[in-house]
């Protein structure tokens, strides 16, 4: 495993670039605070927040032929020092994130100062880019009690973004502490499955117990470890019975961090819980062919159903999209739960096609937010012909939610019904098809709100600045460009989809 | 199977403490309804992984891992393992860091609630859906 590994002798920058990847908006966050009141703090926030997209690129340049870097932090050599492991599967992520944030920070500089005290501005740029570098650091890295210390930061980070919602609405603090008291026990439950992993190998450097895993084979050890690691990270993922935290999360969180959290941090809990099922653990277990066949599948449609059939009833635009979330996690872990490799590059795919689909649509309810003063239906009424391109970036994205032929939705649909046919579970097609018209009908009430109903007479509401449509713009348009040119995301994924079914150890021996 | 003689329980002793205290924590955390209450139960479930981290490393017969001055090792010492101690060490800061914000937000919800008992607040959440309920509620049955 370690002998293909590039071996590093960090000398030019080109060498630290996976260190730079987590260290740049690391520095960045003080600064913003001290600089803060110098009208500095959205900058460098922007300015981090782009250094890390190109840096993301780069990485994923270098290793989308398959190879793996291993950047070893302070020169101290994995197992015993930590390892930063960049293969195909978490540069991808890294980029998703890394542009989604870079997609915000604009959008967020308009929407945050209408719905975000002056004073906390600062203060509130620091905490995106402590959840960001916590994000990034969960997705690098390749130590496994690394991942439960970034994964606080992000999660600590988001706690105090979501309850800077406590402007509009009080219940954002509410939100918040419930999010916090589920977050925390999922990643207590994360750190008890890595205390056994530890017992059963002794070691934490993920490649190093894969292969101490794959000798010893399965014990009763380490399978108490797989059972809370994939609670605790669910709790994360927001994966169907341990969704609760999220409606109210997103609908009290500022409009931009909505954005932001529904676009990445549960994309990046199930890229760990990915690499942890198919890297560490070895899906030749029994155990984990039983987990993902009977919890993990039956869950995923009902997922599918009862979130999308709960997003309908909804009143708030806002509200509507969190149960949507659900709902495509649930498509997401379905591609999972197939355990092949069409089955694989599904879900990334729709991990992808999904955080920009999710960001165009909560980038646009921020603006109905900033413009009508509300996200639910009887606020935004008729504003079709007042908002035209907001509403028009509100069906692209629909669309592609739906998953109509021509969008980014679309595509990871499609390859998700092929995942299924492959095995023969031609039920499991059927059932994704007719979830896909129960988004139908939610995307259709939006539609029918937005363009049929007559705008009130007294309504002075206007379009949204530039400074939020461009960003709601590209993320539309790379809806549509994701849904023509589906052969890069495509190859991308299935990369990444094979460096995780190679990079489990057991299957190469 | 397993039998439960004394050896074997007297010998995980550690994992009995650790599962009385897990599960004590967890039940605070759902059973009580005051948001300070909830904290101690979610800060009694936390340390309940530390002891389990800090009991592992122990190694039977095994002292305090720590090197003579003159470094001049005696290979017939046997040392505890310091490494999950060093976990924890970290896992601790992130409880501190916990605990704090979620004390901070406690009081911005008796600020804005003017209570920290939940079935109060979640009284107040309620009302004000029905009151959005009833104002944009029509949206739905409205003739299209």
């Amino acid at each position: 495993m370690s002998a293909q590994a590039v071996h590093h002798t960090a000398m030019t920058l080109n060498d630290q670039l996976p260190a730079l990847q987590i260290l740049v908006t690391f520095i960045a966050a003080p600064l913003v605070v001290m600089f803060g009141s110098l009208r500095l703090a959205w900058p460098i926030a922007f300015a981090a927040s782009a250094i890390s997209f190109v840096i993301a690129v780069m990485l994923l340049s270098q290793v989308i032929d398959g190879s793996i870097i291993s950047y070893h932090m302070g020169g101290w050599a994995p197992p015993l020092g930590i390892e930063y492991r960049v293969d195909a599967a978490n540069a991808f992520v890294l980029v998703l994130v890394t542009a989604i944030s870079t997609l915000v920070l604009p959008y967020a500089r308009v929407s945050i100062a209408a719905e975000v005290p002056e004073k906390h501005h600062a203060l509130f740029y620091t905490a995106f880019l402590l959840c960001l570098t916590g994000l990034l650091g969960v997705t690098i890295t390749g130590d496994a009690f690394n991942v439960f210390v970034f994964l606080e930061i992000s999660s600590l980070s988001t706690y105090v973004l979501i309850a800077q919602g406590a402007n509009r609405d009080r219940r954002a603090l509410t939100a918040s502490y419930d999010y916090l008291i589920m977050g925390t026990i999922g990643a207590t439950f994360f750190v008890i499955g890595l205390g056994f992993l530890y017992m059963a190998t002794g070691t934490l450097n993920m490649a190093d117990i894969a292969d101490r895993i794959a000798d010893q084979g399965a014990n009763r050890t380490v399978r108490m470890a797989f059972a809370f690691i994939v609670v605790g990270i669910g709790l994360k993922v927001a994966m169907y019975p341990l969704h609760l935290w999220l409606p109210n999360a997103y609908t009290f969180a500022p409009s931009a961090i909505t954005a932001f959290l529904a676009a990445t941090a549960t994309k990046v809990a199930i890229y760990v819980l990915l690499r942890f099922m198919f890297s560490v653990f070895q899906p030749s277990f029994l155990f984990e062919f039983y987990t993902l066949d009977f919890i993990i599948l039956p869950f995923a449609i009902i997922a599918m159903f009862l979130s999308s059939f709960v997003a309908i009833f909804q009143t708030d635009f806002k509200r509507m999209l969190a149960y949507s979330s659900i709902a495509q996690i649930g498509y997401i872990l379905l591609g999972i739960s197939l355990l092949t490799e069409t089955g694989l590059t599904a879900a990334i795919v729709h991990l992808f096609n999904h955080g920009i689909t999710k960001a165009a649509l909560f980038m646009a309810v921020g603006a109905y937010v900033l413009r009508a003063k509300g996200s639910f239906y009887d606020e935004i009424e008729g504003l079709g012909r007042r908002m035209p391109w907001t509403s028009a970036a509100v069906v692209v994205g629909g669309l592609s939610l739906i998953g109509v032929p021509g969008t980014a939705g679309f595509v990871s649909k499609w390859v998700l019904v092929q995942g299924a046919l492959e095995k023969g579970w031609w039920p499991v097609a059927l059932l994704i098809v007719a979830s896909s018209l129960l988004a139908v009908i939610y995307v259709w009430r939006v539609v029918e709100v937005l363009y049929m109903k007559p705008t009130p007479a007294d309504s002075d509401v206007r379009e949204a600045p530039m400074s939020m449509l461009i960003p709601i713009w590209i993320a539309a348009l790379a809806c549509i460009w994701f849904g023509f040119n589906a052969e890069m995301t495509l190859s991308a994924a299935q990369a990444a989809a094979l460096s995780l079914l190679v990079g489990s150890a057991g299957m190469m021996n | 199977m397993t039998e439960f003689t004394q050896e074997f329980i007297v010998g995980h002793m550690n994992y009995w403490l650790f599962i009385v205290l897990m599960m004590t924590g967890l039940y605070i955390v759902v059973a009580k309804g005051n948001l300070v209450k909830k904290i101690v139960g979610l800060n009694i479930f936390q340390t309940s992984v530390f002891m389990l981290y800090i009991s592992m490393g122990k190694v039977v017969g095994g002292t305090a891992p720590i090197f003579p001055v003159d470094m001049n090792i005696d290979p017939n010492v046997v040392y505890s393992n310091p490494l999950p101690h060093v976990l924890i060490l970290t896992a601790i800061v992130v409880g501190v860091a916990t605990t704090s914000l979620a004390l901070a937000l406690v009081i911005r919800i008796r600020e804005e609630y003017g209570t920290i008992e939940e079935e109060g607040i979640l009284a107040a959440n309620r009302s004000t859906a029905r009151v959005e309920e009833q104002d944009h509620g029509e949206v739905m049955g409205g003739p299209v």
